[in-house]
C-alpha cells in the first residue's frame, strides 16, 4: 500500500495570517484507498489545514502536489473541479430542499428544450436515491423527502454519496461523527470504509480517537499547527494517541496526580476541585 | 383521502389556503357577507392585482434570502415618470413606458450591486434607496414641472393594454398579474433557476460553491422587483390619467404580509408562487372585502394582524410536517437489515 503514489500531498506547507503562524511545516500524503486521520484538539489548526487542502486558503510557503504534480488552487471550486470534495459536519446545507433537488444543486438534470427546459425531478430523485442506497443507506427511498428531516448520519451519507457521484477522488470529512450518536456514527464510519474500498483517498478529521482507529490507515496528530506525530495503523495505542492530542504529557500527569492522591487517601479519588489548576499541587 | 389532505398540508401554500378559507367563512358567517357578491366584487381583485405584481418578486427575493422595501418609492416613481414624460413633455407613450421601466432597471441595479458588494443587509440598503427615491421623485417633479401632480392622456392602445376597465370594473392589470404569476411559478418550480433560488436562500456560500451565479441572480431579482413596482405605477398613471408623488408606502408592508401569509419563510429557502398568490388574495379580501360585511372597516387591520400571526404559526407546523414526513408504505415494511 505504501508503494501507491499519493493523490494529494503537502510538502513543507506553512500558513500564516499576518503575524500569526497557524501551520508550521506540514508534510502529508494521502493515497487512493487509504484513510488519513487528522487528529487534534480544538484550535490545533485542523480547520486551517482543511481549508488549505480544499483551496480556500493558499499556503504561505511550501507546495501542494496532486498525482505528483505541483498545483495551485485558485479557489474552492478549482479544488472541487480537480476532485477534492469537502463534507462538513452537518452534511447537507439546504435543510428545506428535497433530497433530489439538493443532490443536484447547480447541475440540475433537465428535459425539454429552449424556454421549456424543465428540471427533471423524477430522474434527479432516482439518481440521488440510488447513489445513497449504494452506500448501504437503504432507509432513504423517496427523493422528495426534505434533507432537514433526515438523521445526522443519513445527511452525512447523502453528502458523501453526492461527492462520490460527482467524481471526487479525495474526500475531506470535517468532523463527520462529532454531532452524532453511537449508532449514527457507526453508519458514517461504514460509509467511510465503503468510500475507501472504492479507491477514494479520505482525509478524516476528528478528535474522537476511537472513530479514527476504526477506519484509519494512517494517523497524523496536529498540535499548535505542527504535526506532532505521524504513524501507521497499529503503531500506537489509544491511550498514547489521546495523550498526544491533549498536548503530550498532560493526561499522564493528571493520572499520576489522581493515583498519588488515592494512595494517600485510602483509595478515594480526589474531589474535583483538588485537580483544578496549579494550586492543586 | 387522508393522505391527499396530508400531502396538501406539506406544501408551502397550505397555510395561505386555510387562511383564505377561514377569512371568507368568517366574513360570510359572522359578517353577513353574501358569498356571491364578495366573489364577484371588483374592488378586492383590483387591489390584489396591483399588490400581487409587487408581492411576487418580493417573495422571490425573500426565498433567496433578501428583502426589498424600495418598492414603496418606486410605485410613485413609475407613475410620475410616465406622467412627466408622456403628459408634461408630450413624448410618445412608448418612450414614457420605456423610460419608466428604465428607472426600475436603474434602481434595481443599484440595490443589487450594493447588496452583493457590501455586507450590509438588503433591508437597510433598500431602506436607503426607498428614502432616497422619495426625495428624487419629489424634487424632480417640482424641478421639472413645478407641481407634485401631473396629468396625462394615453392613446387607446396603451389604455387597452395597461389601463382599461374590463366590464367597466375590473382593471386590466389583473390579467398581467395572473400571467406574471403563471410565468414566475413555472420558472420557480419547474426550471433549474428556481432550484438555484431555493439553494441561495438555504445557504448562499454553499450555493456559490456549487457553481450557482449567486451575484447575477441577486441582481436580476432586485431588477425584477424594481421593474415590477414601476410597472404597477405606470399602469395606475395610465388608468387614472394622472400621477401623484405620494402613495405607495402601504405596498411595502402589504406585500411583506401577503408573502409571509403565503408561506414564504422570512429567512429564505422555502415558499411557493401559488402561496404568494393566495396570500395576496387573502390580504385583499380582508382589507377590501370587509366593506361587504356589517363589520366596521376599522377592524380590518386587527383581522390582518391576527391572520398574519395565525398563518405564520400554521406555516411553522406545516413546515415541520414537511420536514419529518416519510411515506407511509415504508412504515409497514419490516426494517431492512443494515448492510455491512
Amino acid at each position: 500500500m505504501n508503494d501507491k503514489p499519493a493523490i494529494l500531498e503537502l510538502r513543507n506547507v506553512n500558513k500564516s495570517f499576518g503575524p500569526i503562524d497557524v501551520l508550521h511545516d506540514i508534510s502529508l500524503r494521502v493515497r487512493a484507498g487509504e484513510v488519513l486521520c487528522l487528529l487534534g484538539d480544538n484550535g490545533a489548526g485542523k480547520s486551517t489545514l482543511i481549508k488549505t487542502l480544499a483551496g480556500v486558503h493558499k499556503p504561505t510557503s511550501g507546495e501542494i502536489l496532486m498525482d505528483g504534480q505541483p498545483v495551485t488552487f485558485s479557489g474552492p471550486s478549482d479544488a472541487q473541479g480537480r476532485g477534492i470534495a469537502t463534507v462538513h459536519q452537518f452534511g447537507g446545507t439546504f435543510p428545506l430542499m428535497s433530497i433530489g433537488r439538493s443532490f443536484f444543486v447547480g447541475v440540475e438534470p433537465t428535459k425539454g428544450w429552449g424556454p421549456f427546459r424543465i428540471y427533471d425531478r423524477k430522474r434527479a430523485n432516482e439518481i440521488a436515491v440510488k447513489a445513497v442506497r449504494d452506500f448501504g443507506i437503504t432507509r432513504i427511498d423517496d427523493g422528495d423527502r426534505l434533507v432537514g428531516g433526515l438523521s445526522g448520519g443519513e445527511r452525512q451519507s447523502l453528502a458523501i454519496a453526492r461527492a462520490v457521484y460527482f467524481g471526487a477522488r479525495v474526500l475531506i470529512l470535517d468532523e463527520p461523527t462529532a454531532a452524532l450518536g453511537v449508532k449514527q456514527a457507526s453508519h458514517v464510519l461504514r460509509i467511510v470504509n465503503e468510500a475507501k474500498r472504492r479507491g477514494l483517498a479520505v482525509v478524516f478529521i476528528t478528535h474522537q480517537v476511537m472513530h479514527a482507529m476504526t477506519v484509519g490507515d494512517h494517523f497524523a496528530v496536529l498540535i499548535r499547527g505542527a504535526i506532532a506525530a505521524d504513524f501507521r495503523r497499529g503503531e500506537k495505542s489509544r491511550e498514547e494517541i489521546t495523550d498526544l492530542m491533549a498536548g503530550g504529557e498532560t493526561m499522564a500527569d493528571l493520572e499520576a496526580q489522581v493515583e498519588g492522591y488515592m494512595e494517600t487517601h485510602q483509595g478515594h479519588p480526589p474531589p474535583a476541585k483538588v485537580l483544578e489548576g496549579p494550586a492543586a499541587q | 383521502m387522508m393522505d391527499a389532505i396530508k400531502s396538501v398540508l406539506r406544501r408551502p401554500e397550505a397555510g395561505s389556503i386555510l387562511s383564505l378559507v377561514g377569512v371568507v367563512l368568517f366574513f360570510v358567517l359572522f359578517g353577513g357577507a353574501n358569498l356571491g357578491t364578495l366573489v364577484g366584487a371588483a374592488s378586492w381583485v383590483n387591489f390584489a392585482a396591483n399588490l400581487g405584481i409587487v408581492a411576487i418578486p418580493v417573495g422571490l427575493l425573500m426565498i433567496s434570502g433578501e428583502l426589498d422595501i424600495s418598492i414603496g418609492a418606486l410605485i410613485p416613481a413609475g407613475s410620475m415618470t410616465t406622467a412627466i414624460l408622456a403628459g408634461y413633455y408630450g413624448l410618445p407613450i412608448s418612450v414614457a413606458i420605456a423610460g419608466t421601466l428604465a428607472v426600475g432597471v436603474a434602481v434595481g441595479l443599484v440595490n443589487g450591486l450594493l447588496t452583493i458588494r457590501t455586507s450590509v443587509p438588503s433591508l437597510i440598503i433598500t431602506l436607503a434607496t426607498l428614502v432616497a427615491m422619495q426625495g428624487v421623485v419629489l424634487s424632480a417633479s417640482v424641478l421639472l414641472t413645478g407641481t407634485a401632480s401631473v396629468a396625462l392622456t394615453a392613446p387607446d392602445w396603451a389604455k387597452f393594454l395597461f389601463g382599461q376597465l374590463i366590464g367597466g370594473s375590473h382593471q386590466v392589470i389583473i390579467v398581467w398579474w395572473v400571467a406574471f404569476a403563471a410565468v414566475i411559478g413555472f420558472v420557480l418550480h419547474k426550471t433549474r433557476y428556481g432550484n438555484w433560488l431555493f439553494a441561495m436562500g438555504g445557504d448562499k456560500v454553499s450555493a456559490r460553491n456549487a457553481g450557482i451565479p449567486t451575484n447575477r441572480m441577486t441582481i436580476a431579482l432586485f431588477v425584477l422587483s424594481a421593474v415590477s413596482a414601476t410597472f404597477v405605477g405606470m399602469c395606475q398613471a395610465i388608468l387614472f390619467n394622472s400621477a401623484q408623488v405620494s402613495g405607495g408606502m402601504n405596498f411595502i408592508f402589504n406585500a411583506i404580509v401577503s408573502v409571509v401569509v403565503g408561506g414564504v419563510l422570512l429567512t429564505g429557502g422555502f415558499g411557493s408562487v401559488l402561496g404568494i398568490f393566495v396570500g395576496t388574495v387573502t390580504f385583499a379580501i380582508v382589507s377590501q372585502g370587509i366593506y361587504f360585511t356589517q363589520i366596521d372597516r376599522n377592524w380590518s387591520s386587527l383581522i390582518i394582524g391576527v391572520m398574519l400571526l395565525m398563518a405564520v404559526l400554521m406555516n411553522q407546523s406545516f413546515r415541520d410536517l414537511a420536514l419529518y414526513f416519510r411515506p407511509r408504505r415504508n412504515r409497514s415494511l419490516p426494517r431492512e437489515p443494515a448492510n455491512p
